[in-house]
C-alpha cells in the first residue's frame, strides 16, 4: 500500500466513523421508525399517485359532458364571472349515467360481459379442477415439468395466444378441415364471430389462472386425512367429496375471482374472436373511447363496472391480506 | 399413499395439456408455411422470418417494446420489493388494509379500467405521452405481480438469519442487502421476468396511455390481425414464443438447482447439531 492509498484509506475510514456517529446520535427507535416510514411510503405513494388518484379522476369526468375541444370534455368547476362577482360554479352532469341505465345496448353489454363471464368461470374450473388434481397425483420427479408446462402459457402473450385461435375456428380453419375430414360435417361450422368462440378463448386464456391456486391449496392437503378416511371404511369418491373438495375451497375461490373479474372487462378476447355481433362491456368502453372518442361516457362506463366487481374485488383483497397475515 | 397414476387422471393431464398446447403448436408450426394462406399447408419455407426483418415499422416497434420492458420490470422489481417486504416484514401499521388494497387490486382490475384511468390522469397533468407514460402504467400494475412473487418467498423464509445478523450489529438496510437478498434472489429474478413478459405482451393498457409516435410490438400485431391472419404474424408470433419459452425454462431450472442446493445446506446445517442431541 502506497503512503497516498494508506491515506485515502484513513480519510474513508474517518468519514465513515463520522457518519456513524451522527447516525447514532438518533435514538435507536427513532431511526428505526424512519426507515419503516420510508419503506411504507415509497410504494404507497407511487400507488396512490398512479392507481387510486386516476380512478378519482375517471369519476369526475364521468359527470362531465364531451366537448369538441382537446381534452374532449367540460370542466364540472370553473371560475365564472355574473354581473361582476367572480365565483366557482359547478355542473354535475348525470346524461352519461342516464343514458347507460336507459339505452339496452348498455345494459345487455353489462349483462352479457357478467352472463360470459360467469359461465366461462365455470367451465374454466370444470376444466381445471381435474388437471390440478391429476398434478398432485403425479410422482414428484415428474411434477415439475409438468408444473412447468401447466405456468408456461400464462407467459407467453395473450395475444398471441388469442390470435392462435382465429386460424382453428374461422369457416375454413383447421377445427373445420378436421370435422369435414373425419366426415362429421357436411358444411363447415360457423364459430369464429360467435359467443362460442368467446367463451373458448377465456377458458383458454384463463385456464393457468385457474389451476395454479387449485394445485397449491391441493397440495397441502394432508395424505393422511384420505388415509384415514379409507381406514375407517369411507369409499374413496365420497372421500373426495368430503375431504378434498372443502379443502380445497380457498384455491376454488381464488381461481375463480381470478378468471371472473378480469373476464367481465375483457377486451381482446370478443374483440378478435367474438366479432361484431359479441358485445361486452370492455368493448363498448374501447369503442366509445377510440372510436368516438366520447371521455365522459367511456368514464361512467368504467365507474358502472368497477361498482359491478367491488363486491368480487373486496373478497379477492380478503383472501389475498389472509394470506400474507397468516 | 400415492399409487400408481389412474386412468382418469391421465386423462385428465393428456386432455389437459392438448388444449393448452395445440393451438400454439399449430401457430408456430404455420408459421414455416410456403403459402401465403394461412391454413393450407404448401411445404415448409423460411420466407415469412426473412420478410420480417426488412419489416422497418415492425423491428422499430420491437425495440420499443424491448426498451419499455426492460424499464418496466426494473421499476417494478424495485416497488414490488419494497412492498413484499411492507407486507411481510412490518406488522400492523395505519393504512395496512389500503395499502395491501393498492398492491393487490391490479391483478384482477380489468385492463380497459386500468388504461382509462391512467390516460385521464396523464392528461390531467397535461404530460406528453409516449414511451415514460407508458413505462409508468406497465410499472404501476407489474408491482402487483413482483409484490406477490417476492411476498411468498419472504413468507417461507427462515427469519432467525435475518434476526441473527441484526443481534450480530447488522443495521435492518444492511442485512436486508446482505443477508434477506441473496436468500430470495430466485424470487427477485422471478418477479422481473414475470414483469417483463407482462410489459412484453401488453396491448390494452399500451394503447391507452401511448402518445402518437410510440407503436409497441403488440399493438402492430393487433393492428394487422384485425385485418386477417397473416404468415408473418405467425412467424413473429413464433419468435415471442420461442424467446419466453427458453428465458422461462433457464430461469425455473436455475430456481430448482439454487432451492435444492438451499435445502442440502440446510440439512448439512442442521447435520451437526442433530448429532449433538442427546438420544
Amino acid at each position: 500500500m502506497t503512503a497516498r492509498e494508506a491515506v485515502e484509506t484513513s480519510g474513508a475510514a474517518e468519514r465513515g466513523r463520522s457518519v456513524a456517529a451522527i447516525r447514532r446520535l438518533l435514538p435507536e427507535e427513532v431511526r428505526g421508525a424512519l426507515g419503516r416510514h420510508f419503506l411504507i411510503a415509497v410504494p404507497f405513494l407511487w400507488l396512490g399517485v398512479f392507481f387510486l388518484a386516476p380512478f378519482l379522476i375517471v369519476l369526475k369526468l364521468s359527470f362531465s359532458e364531451v366537448a369538441l375541444a382537446m381534452p374532449p370534455y367540460t370542466p364540472i368547476a370553473e371560475w365564472v364571472d355574473e354581473a361582476g362577482s367572480i365565483h366557482l360554479r359547478f355542473t354535475l352532469n348525470l346524461s352519461n349515467y342516464l343514458l347507460l341505465v336507459e339505452d339496452s345496448l348498455y345494459r345487455r353489454s353489462y349483462l352479457n360481459s357478467l352472463g360470459i363471464a360467469a359461465v366461462s368461470t365455470a367451465v374454466t374450473l370444470a376444466i381445471g379442477f381435474p388437471i390440478a388434481y391429476a398434478l398432485t397425483q403425479v410422482a414428484r420427479r415428474w411434477r415439475f415439468a409438468l408444473l412447468m408446462l401447466a405456468i408456461l402459457p400464462f407467459w407467453t402473450s395473450f395475444l398471441i395466444r388469442v390470435y392462435a385461435w382465429i386460424s382453428i375456428l374461422k369457416t375454413e380453419g383447421f377445427l373445420n378441415q378436421l370435422l369435414a375430414w373425419l366426415g362429421l360435417i357436411s358444411e363447415p361450422l360457423q364459430i369464429l364471430n360467435t359467443n362460442w368462440a368467446v367463451y373458448l378463448g377465456i377458458v383458454y386464456s384463463y385456464l393457468p389462472f385457474m389451476v395454479l391456486p387449485l394445485y397449491a391449496s391441493l397440495e397441502r392437503i394432508d395424505v393422511s386425512l384420505m388415509e384415514a378416511a379409507a381406514d375407517l371404511g369411507c369409499r374413496p369418491i365420497k372421500a373426495f367429496w368430503v375431504i378434498t373438495v372443502p379443502l380445497a375451497l380457498p384455491g376454488v375461490v381464488a381461481g375463480s375471482l381470478l378468471v371472473f373479474i378480469p373476464a367481465v372487462g375483457e377486451f381482446v378476447i370478443p374483440d378478435l374472436l367474438g366479432g361484431s355481433g359479441s358485445i361486452m362491456i370492455g368493448k363498448t368502453l374501447w369503442s366509445e373511447f377510440f372510436n368516438n372518442r366520447d371521455w365522459p361516457l367511456s368514464s361512467g362506463v368504467a365507474v358502472i363496472l368497477l361498482v359491478l366487481l367491488v363486491v368480487p374485488i373486496v373478497l379477492f383483497q380478503r383472501l389475498q391480506l389472509r394470506r400474507t397475515v397468516g | 399413499m400415492r399409487q400408481g397414476l389412474s386412468a382418469v387422471t391421465m386423462t385428465a393431464l393428456a386432455l389437459g395439456y392438448a388444449f393448452l398446447y395445440v393451438p400454439i403448436l399449430l401457430l408456430v408450426a404455420y408459421s414455416f408455411n410456403e403459402s401465403k394462406l394461412v391454413t393450407v399447408w404448401a411445404g415448409f419455407s423460411l420466407r415469412w422470418y426473412g420478410a420480417l426483418f426488412e419489416n422497418q415499422q415492425l423491428l422499430a416497434a420491437a425495440w420499443v417494446t424491448l426498451r419499455l420492458a426492460v424499464i418496466s420490470a426494473t421499476g417494478a422489481l424495485v416497488l414490488g420489493t419494497l412492498a413484499g417486504v411492507v407486507l411481510t416484514r412490518i406488522g400492523r401499521f395505519a393504512g395496512r388494509t389500503l395499502f395491501s388494497g393498492l398492491v393487490f387490486a391490479p391483478l384482477v382490475m380489468p385492463e380497459v379500467i386500468t388504461g382509462l384511468s391512467l390516460l385521464l390522469l396523464f392528461v390531467a397533468l397535461d404530460w406528453s405521452r409516449g414511451p415514460a407514460t407508458m413505462a409508468i402504467a406497465h410499472i404501476t400494475f407489474a408491482t402487483a405481480y413482483v409484490a406477490v412473487v417476492v411476498q411468498a418467498r419472504l413468507a417461507t423464509l427462515d427469519r432467525s438469519i435475518e434476526e441473527a445478523a441484526m443481534d450480530l450489529g447488522a443495521r435492518p438496510a444492511k442485512t436486508f442487502f446482505v443477508i434477506t437478498v441473496p436468500m430470495i434472489a430466485p424470487g427477485l429474478l422471478a418477479g422481473w421476468l414475470l414483469a417483463f413478459t407482462l410489459s412484453l405482451d401488453d396491448l390494452v393498457i399500451a394503447s391507452f396511455t401511448t402518445g402518437p409516435e410510440a407503436t409497441t410490438l403488440p399493438m402492430y400485431i393487433y393492428s394487422k390481425v384485425r385485418l386477417g391472419v397473416t404468415p408473418e404474424i405467425n412467424a413473429v408470433s413464433s419468435i415471442l414464443i420461442g424467446l419466453v419459452a427458453i428465458g422461462v425454462l433457464i430461469a425455473s431450472v436455475a430456481l430448482k438447482v439454487s432451492e435444492e442446493r438451499r435445502q442440502r445446506d440446510a440439512q448439512r446445517a442442521a447435520a451437526p447439531r442433530a448429532a449433538m442431541v442427546p438420544r
